[in-house]
């Protein structure tokens, strides 16, 4: 009998080899995995987009490109950077570590895994078409901001705007049956003994993440929907003269989007929850109070959208309860910083790379949280809204905020992953040049916002000309720099010194009792957690 | 050991079923909330008279105090949808009145086509705070409109100025764009048959 068992056992440790492993692959490590290595590929495309609108920005005057391309080149790079880079990798770290973290055999669905990402390159395939059509001179790519208000996207869109929408769809549904997923494995597969509140912090941030965007993609995919319904079915949601109304496309896209950007920093957080600890030597300071902030902080983002629209004409009342309930989400994120600072304090603190991208995160994507604040000021926003200094804003929360708690659990987990060591040098390398860059790249935005440089144009007036160049000097290093991180990740995959099962000497959880690398499949008999 | 085994596997997947349906239901209700906000959102606006849409607070038999002491001033417009081949304008530019006293103004449509085509107007206020103290009494917006080829007809508007209307709005607009019925066009009608 135990024989059989044996051998079953063993059959099962076996790995399909070939294209076949990834194309059918229900396996939780390899399809997260490929999200990561999409969410990489998707980054340097982005990326690409990012220093064509630095390159012509770099002086005033048009030199590189006409006004139109450089509209595509916006709206793409920040649908690609929010719905392929953020998101992709979020949903790659979940998959390879939520049910190791709660000592689970592989994901609740692994078919439905296999397919929501499989969805992903069919959706940025429509996406980038759009492109390509573009610059082969067969009509425009999508050109109306990645917030595709209307009547720019309905009116007026160009006919790539139905590849938008379809690709939209798909990224939806990727999403809501990846979030599916999610809750699934947490709520079903836990370890015995594993209740919710001893779940790291990371499982309890995808949890909630999880709920937002079950909540809110549908949203998406219903607004996008009313759009392809406008522009060819001869409906007139967003149509004034045929009794609709444009600011209703406002309010149902912020709807959607602004818990949209939580979900793109919840896990973040949950990263640094887990980094934190292990390189201070500390149990994280105050966990109860980490999980209800993530609530609190879930449950807020969604009677905040329209603080996004304070010059649209609201009534006073509307601005007043918005700019007060934005400020309250001061508070839960508050309680976050404090207990990361708290966790450092009188630790016995060393600065490995994944360490320094987490220090960094805090105080970074505290400016960004600052600046945010400014934002919800109604009447100061008046003054600020679609300026640089909103570009600034988003850009420490989403580039020092959501891309570095990405990179720091890269090199945090990815011993765990490859079985190796990452190269220290290059990664403190990387680290230094990123962060450098990133602050030389986004903080002289805020001064030409706040100066009143308008965002989205290919060109602006003299007096913005030496901040911009120095931005667009940091967005090339910040671009190059994520040369070297991708060498790092290669070389980590190849070889190098060999990791031991725990890694790092303070880290604590499920995951680091596995060896490493993780075998491919890890926890066929649940652990017993204390 | 087998069965235990099993038995805990149909658990799981038991469970999972759950999972998944009530997620899905959630899916499918945010989807339609999604659409449900347009209604909503007509609602709001019309109890809160915000974003120029008119109507709804005062009752039509409501005798106003007529206040001779202000003046406001009234501006028409007219506009056309891309594709209404009409010819369509205020009979006068604008008329100044004493909230609370009803006026009469008229437009002037004319069908230039040679075939019959039906109309709709959507009417709009600016600014969007004194659209809740703007009621119309008849309108040619209430019904839809049709006219023959080569027909011009004379529609006329009655309107109130409430005089609750805030001190510091002293001029209005009242604008119109007129848009084809769908099952007017020869588009639909095509497809009719």
């Amino acid at each position: 009998m135990s024989a059989v068992i044996e051998e079953t056992h063993e059959h099962h440790d076996h790995k399909p080899t070939g294209i076949g492993r990834w194309l059918f692959s229900t396996n939780h490590k390899d399809i997260g995995t490929m999200y990561l290595w999409f969410s990489f590929i998707m980054f340097f495309v982005g990326g690409s987009m990012a220093l064509v609108i630095r390159a012509e920005l770099f002086q005033p005057g048009l030199q590189l490109i006409e006004p139109e391309f450089f509209n595509q080149m916006t709206t793409l790079h920040g649908l690609i950077m929010v719905f392929g880079v953020i998101m992709p990798a979020f949903v790659g770290l979940a998959n390879w570590m939520v049910p190791m973290m709660i000592g689970a055999p592989d994901m609740a669905l692994p078919r439905m895994n296999n397919w929501s990402f499989w969805l992903l390159p069919g959706a940025f395939g429509l996406l980038i078409a759009s492109l390509v059509m573009s610059l082969m001179g067969m009509g425009s790519a999508p050109n109306f901001g990645w917030t595709f208000y209307a009547p720019l996207s309905t009116t007026y869109g160009p006919s790539s705007t139905d590849f938008f929408i379809f690709s939209v769809h798909l990224m939806g549904i990727s999403s809501i049956m990846g979030a599916i997923n999610i809750i699934a494995t947490i709520m079903n597969m836990r370890a015995p003994g594993m209740t919710y509140m001893k779940m790291p912090i990371f499982v309890w941030t995808w949890f909630i993440t999880a709920y937002l965007l079950i909540a809110v993609m549908p949203v998406l995919a219903g607004v996008v929907t009313m759009m392809l319904m406008d522009r060819h079915f001869g409906t007139s949601f967003f149509n004034a003269a045929g009794g609709g109304d444009p600011v209703l496309f406002q309010h149902v896209f912020w709807f959607f989007g602004h818990p949209e950007v939580y979900i793109m920093i919840l896990p973040s957080f949950g990263i640094i929850s887990q980094i934190v600890p292990t390189f201070a030597r500390k149990k994280i300071f105050g966990y109860s109070s980490m999980v209800y902030a993530t609530a609190s902080i879930a449950f807020l983002s969604f009677i905040v959208w329209a603080h996004h629209m304070f010059t649209t004409g609201m009534p006073v009342a509307g601005e007043l309860f918005f700019m007060y309930a934005t400020m309250l989400i001061a508070i839960p994120t508050g309680v976050k910083v404090f207990n990361w600072v708290s966790t450092m304090w009188k630790g016995s603190m060393t600065f490995e790379t994944p360490m320094l991208f987490a220090i960094a995160f805090i105080f970074l994507f505290t400016i960004g949280g600052f600046t945010g604040l400014m934002l919800c000021i109604a009447p100061a926003d008046f003054q600020y809204h679609d300026t640089y200094f909103v570009v600034a804003h988003f850009h420490y929360v989403l580039v020092t905020g959501a891309a570095f708690g990405i990179m720091a659990g890269v090199y945090y987990w990815i011993p765990k992953w490859t079985g190796n060591m990452y190269d220290e040098k290059l990664g403190k390398l990387h680290f230094w040049l990123t962060a450098i860059s990133s602050n030389v790249l986004f903080f002289p935005m805020h001064f030409v916002g706040l100066a009143g440089m308008p965002r989205r144009i290919p060109d602006y007036s003299l007096q913005f000309a030496e901040f911009n160049a120095m931005a667009t000097v940091g967005a090339f290093v910040f671009g190059f720099s994520q040369l070297i991180f991708l060498y790092n990740v290669l070389k980590t995959q190849r070889g190098g010194v060999k990791a031991t099962s725990k890694v790092w000497e303070g880290a604590e959880g499920l995951e680091w009792t596995l060896p490493s690398p993780a075998p491919f499949h890890s926890f066929t008999t649940p652990p017993t957690v204390k | 050991m087998t069965s235990q085994l099993n038995s805990a596997d149909t658990n799981a997947s038991r469970s999972n079923t759950r999972v998944i349906s009530r997620l899905l239901f959630v899916v499918v209700g945010m989807f339609g909330f999604g659409f449900a906000l347009v209604p909503l959102y007509d609602v709001f606006c019309d109890i809160t008279g915000l974003n120029g849409k008119t109507g709804g607070r005062l009752a039509l038999s409501d005798a106003l105090q007529v206040d001779m002491s202000r003046e406001v001033e009234v501006e028409f417009l007219a506009s056309l949808n891309a594709n209404m081949p009409w010819e369509f304008k205020p009979l006068q530019h604008s008329v100044k009145v004493h909230p609370g006293q009803p006026t009469r103004v008229e437009y002037v449509a004319i069908n230039k086509t040679d075939r019959a085509i039906t109309g709709q107007a959507v009417p709009s206020v600016a600014p969007g705070q004194a659209a809740e103290y703007f009621e119309k009494t008849e309108c040619f917006c209430f019904t839809e409109q049709k006219l023959e080829p080569g027909e011009r007809k004379q529609m006329p508007v009655i309107f109130v100025v409430d005089p609750d209307l805030p001190e510091d709005i002293s001029q209005l607009a009242l604008s119109y764009t007129f848009f084809t019925k769908p099952s007017g066009t020869q588009h639909a009608t095509a497809s009719l048959k």
